[in-house]
């Protein structure tokens, strides 16, 4: 077993969990935030996107143990209250989502991305989801509200 | 109109939960003291299972049980069904081998379930099944639907002698053959509809508890037809009596067709738990996706088609292998036969058409209904030889589509359908006018210039939706009837639940259902529930699939909704003291018509639920139900023009852009209505650059099972799309709605495969149409 001591959405957690524990089950299965999904098992489909000290990370391709001492955000942890996130609100607005599935990871994505490159063009948008799939939405209107987000002057978390 | 009625692009009402975190998927149901299935694979493709010893892993931490086929029979567990009927031309029925949810003496493909461990945690669950042992004796698989028939090929199931499953046949042969005697021009073409795997995001997963002292079960799944579930586990399958059955699929991430299905896990999961007494869940991990997930297509195909000297189609004749997999899934030989040849008139009106199919087994996952089911094969056969015939014959794609379009309706088709209405020519129009097609000419000469090769292609649609008639479906061999039933529950203070037999994963329903009723009673849509996916809270109902939730679901509720209104109307006739007849329901109020008198509808829902001032002999509450059964099938049309460039050094096609001109008749929220084309297309667009399932030749492994070496479209794969609608309103169902989930992947992979055989100036090019594929095309020209 190994201590984990994590600060999540703004409240410090620790833990005890099986050394071989992936951050993304200590996310939903010890934390119970089960709103950041699994979708693969090759780090390729982006549903475990979290931001691990401000930077997007796929929480399916780390340990546990490695993410100790640092300090996450999930996507519950976005929004200021009833507040939205800016991010949030477009894939609202936009009818960014379907199924709802990739949607946590791809607005942790987007974030992260306009975080990094605030006004990018649409084959930046497009080349950095890169790491995240979706099936449902052909991608046109989540690349939409990214747009409209960078548009509107950023989404700082 | 109400502001968030019918034809209003209201945001989503059931965005917030997952934009924040908060959906509910069925792996992230808390049950207590749940425990862990981890299922044992067959490595082989085929192969005898001479022994499987269970009892390292029965010693092994925290395992509470290992189950095999031998289990399975002694609980006398019954095996999974196929519930669609198909003859033989010679009147044989098909060939339905048994499929047991644990394969207890042969392994039939990759990934067949051959046992199961229970533990308490999913790591133990995994560790245990390392330790379990079975010895096998390999036997030679084939997995190439094309060779499954040949002599001396793998046997795979006793019964069904050269594997094959039926061979089945539609339209006048007769006449076909006369048709071809007289053509002054024959076209034929070769073609192979790649197979697909669905790859929904949110990966199957279940969830079964049993209550011993009541004898209950409740089985928490990813269904896109609950209530269809329920009644195979309890009238075919056998575990528990529907009354003692709850079925329960919450938020569903993603379906297209992959999650209609019932499934030896799901099944195995079940019964597990009352034989161990345990809750039992199992997650599927993303190579237990690519390799159990029914997959989809994968058909071989030879088709012909003859014209006239006018240039007008007199004859199509069709040959179609489907490859339907080890087993038969749950609705596989429905679909390479009445969701497939059917539809082989397209939007063309053709005398006489003659459709053969062979389904065959083979040593792969079973193959069933994925996006489009049949229709999007028969698409591609239509629209690759239109393309094919008008360069043979030298007139312009979209002219010999023009000469050939159905104009009068309704219109009878010699493959069964009958459409009701359409206007091929005004969807092709927006569509041409959309892309800018009259001036491709220059953009050709443009690209050339910079040593890229351009193409334009052309795909004109149609399918059948709003799946369908009961009677009709039940004279073509279906086991079910494909009705929708609704409730509309009106609370005493005029909010309203409606219960559907429907199923949103995806699709929006909270949403644009309640749109219908905000259009109908003026209520507005935060006042209205829709309620979805529990067997114990709505009736019945078959679920959502084949585009159907539009055309027949939110029929069944108009129904329900058109009884509550007839039945407040008498109430707040009587309350305003008014006959019936001059009573008008506008804009939320009861009014009598050329007075002031008015009365809100909340205020009729409490007077009815108060009940001190009825009309006499009328019951208290309001709350109607209604099953409604569709006259036909809907068919949306439509179509679309791609235009790609290919780099002729390296093969690689590039989208320039994409156009999709649709007629779903009424469209109820059209931003809905656009998603669900964009989805669609990917999907298609995925199917003709990207996607494609291999297995191999040899061994029967499965080559492409993880997202690394199976290509899902990325958002840098594809471009922003045009979408547009034309309208002409469906006929046979009150909202005038055809359905449009389906379309996109319908209509585009001949779109873009057509575009590429112009930009290179070659007949055939198979999908995917990969950099390697497209640049050897360039080669061997």
């Amino acid at each position: 077993m190994v201590q984990i001591n994590v600060k999540v959405n703004g409240r410090a957690v620790s833990r005890q969990v099986e050394d071989r524990t992936l951050l993304v089950e200590f996310v939903r299965e010890t934390l119970g935030l089960t709103g950041t999904h699994v979708g693969c098992d090759t780090g390729q489909c982006g549903a475990c996107v979290i931001h691990l000290n401000g930077r997007a990370i796929k929480s399916c391709t780390m340990m546990a143990a490695q993410a100790s001492g640092a300090e996450i955000t999930t996507i519950e942890g976005l929004a200021k209250g009833d507040q939205l996130h800016p991010m949030q609100a477009a894939f609202h607005r936009h009818h960014a989502l379907q199924c709802g599935f990739c949607t946590p990871g791809m607005i942790m994505t987007a974030v992260d991305l306009l975080n990094r490159i605030p006004h990018p063009d649409e084959a930046t948008i497009r080349a950095n989801l890169d790491g995240n799939l979706c099936r449902c939405t052909g991608y046109h209107n989540i690349v939409k509200a990214i747009a409209a987000v960078a548009q509107g002057g950023g989404a700082s978390a | 109109m109400a502001h968030d009625g019918i034809g209003a692009r209201v945001p989503r009402k059931e965005d917030r939960r997952f934009i924040t975190g908060q959906g509910n998927y069925t792996d992230d149901i808390p049950v207590k003291n749940v425990t862990h299935a981890e299922f044992v694979r067959s490595p082989h493709a085929h192969a005898r299972i001479v022994r499987i010893d269970t009892s390292a892993a029965l010693a092994a931490p925290g395992v509470i049980g290992v189950l095999t086929g031998t289990e399975l029979a002694e609980d006398k567990v019954g095996g999974l069904i196929c519930g669609w009927m198909i003859h033989s031309k010679d009147g044989s029925p098909m060939k339905a081998a048994p499929y047991a949810p644990l394969t207890p003496d042969v392994a039939r493909f990759v990934g067949n379930a051959v046992a199961v461990v229970v533990a308490e945690t999913k790591n133990q669950a995994r560790d245990a099944a390392e330790l379990i042992e079975v010895e096998y004796e390999e036997l030679p698989a084939v997995v190439d639907p094309a060779k499954a028939q040949a002599q001396g090929a793998p046997q795979i199931h006793a019964e069904a002698p050269g594997n094959t499953i039926y061979q089945w046949s539609l339209g006048d042969k007769d006449a076909v053959d006369r048709a071809f005697a007289g053509a002054a021009h024959r076209v034929d073409l070769d073609l192979i509809n790649n197979r697909l795997v669905p790859n929904a995001i949110e990966p199957r997963s279940a969830t079964a508890v049993y209550d011993r002292a009541e004898g209950r079960f409740t089985l928490y799944t990813t269904s896109q037809n609950p209530h269809v579930t329920r009644l195979v586990l309890s009238a075919f399958i056998g575990l528990a009596p529907e009354h003692k059955l709850r079925v329960v699929a919450p938020d569903v991430g993603g379906g297209f067709g992959s999650k209609i299905f019932i499934y030896p896990e799901e099944t195995v999961c079940l019964w597990a738990a009352r034989r161990l007494g345990v809750p039992v869940k199992w997650t599927a991990d993303r190579r237990e996706s690519f390799l159990t997930d029914a997959h989809g297509r994968d058909h071989v195909t030879h088709a012909e088609m003859a014209f006239d000297g006018n240039q007008k189609i007199v004859g199509l004749r069709v040959k179609t292998i489907a490859n339907l997999g080890a087993y038969m899934s749950t609705f596989s030989s429905s679909v390479p036969t009445y969701l497939y040849a059917t539809l082989l008139s397209g939007q063309y009106d053709i005398p006489a058409i003659y459709a053969e199919v062979d389904a065959v087994y083979t040593n792969t996952a079973p193959v069933d209904a994925y996006r489009g089911a049949g229709r999007p094969e028969a698409t591609y056969v239509l629209e690759r030889l239109m393309d094919v015939a008008a360069s043979r014959l030298g007139v312009g794609p979209a002219e010999l589509r023009q000469k050939n379009f159905i104009r009068s309706f309704p219109h009878q088709t010699p493959v069964i359908m009958t459409y009701d209405t359409g206007d091929y020519e005004a969807s092709l129009d927006a569509a041409l006018k959309a892309a800018r097609y009259s001036e491709f000419p220059a953009r050709r000469s443009e690209a050339s210039a910079g040593g890229k090769l351009r193409g334009i292609g052309l795909s004109c649609y149609i399918e059948a939706c709003g799946i369908a008639p009961s009677q009709a479906v039940g004279s073509l061999g279906a086991g079910v009837g494909l009705w929708e039933s609704a409730e509309v529950r009106v609370n005493p203070v005029g909010t309203i639940e409606v219960l559907t037999g429907c199923h949103s994963h995806g699709q929006g329903h909270e949403t644009t259902f309640a749109q219908l009723v905000a259009e109908r009673f003026g209520v507005p849509i935060d006042q209205v529930s829709i309620v979805h996916g529990d067997t114990d809270k709505v009736q019945f109902g078959m679920g959502t699939y084949g585009s159907r939730s539009g055309a027949v679901g939110m029929s069944a509720i108009n129904k329900a909704l058109e009884r509550v209104e007839a039945k407040a109307k008498r109430i707040a006739a009587h309350l305003m003291e008014a006959a019936e007849s001059d009573v008008e329901l506008a804009n939320g109020e009861f009014v009598v018509v050329g007075t002031d008198k008015k009365i809100a509808f909340a205020n009729v829902a409490l007077a009815a639920y108060t009940a001190h001032n009825l009309p006499a002999g009328t019951e208290p509450g309001l709350k109607e139900g209604a099953f409604y059964d569709p006259q036909n099938f809907t068919f949306p049309a439509g179509t679309y023009v791609c235009e790609v460039e290919v780099d002729p050094k390296t093969g690689e096609v590039t989208i320039i852009q994409f156009t999709a001109a649709d007629d779903f008749g009424t469209v109820i929220n059209p931003m809905i209505v656009e998603g669900q084309v964009h989805g669609g297309l990917a999907q298609g667009i995925g199917q003709a650059l990207l996607e494609g399932c291999r297995y191999d030749t040899d061994s029967g492994q499965l080559m492409t099972a993880t997202f690394m070496d199976y290509a899902m479209p990325r958002a840098r794969d594809l471009v922003s799309f045009s979408v547009s609608t034309t309208v002409t309103p469906c006929k046979t169902n009150p909202l005038g709605v055809k359905g449009c989930g389906e379309a996109g992947a319908i209509g585009s992979p001949a779109a873009v495969i057509n575009a590429i055989t112009n930009a290179l100036g070659i007949e055939r090019l198979d999908m995917p149409a990969t950099a390697q594929r497209v640049w050897q095309a360039t080669r061997a020209h």
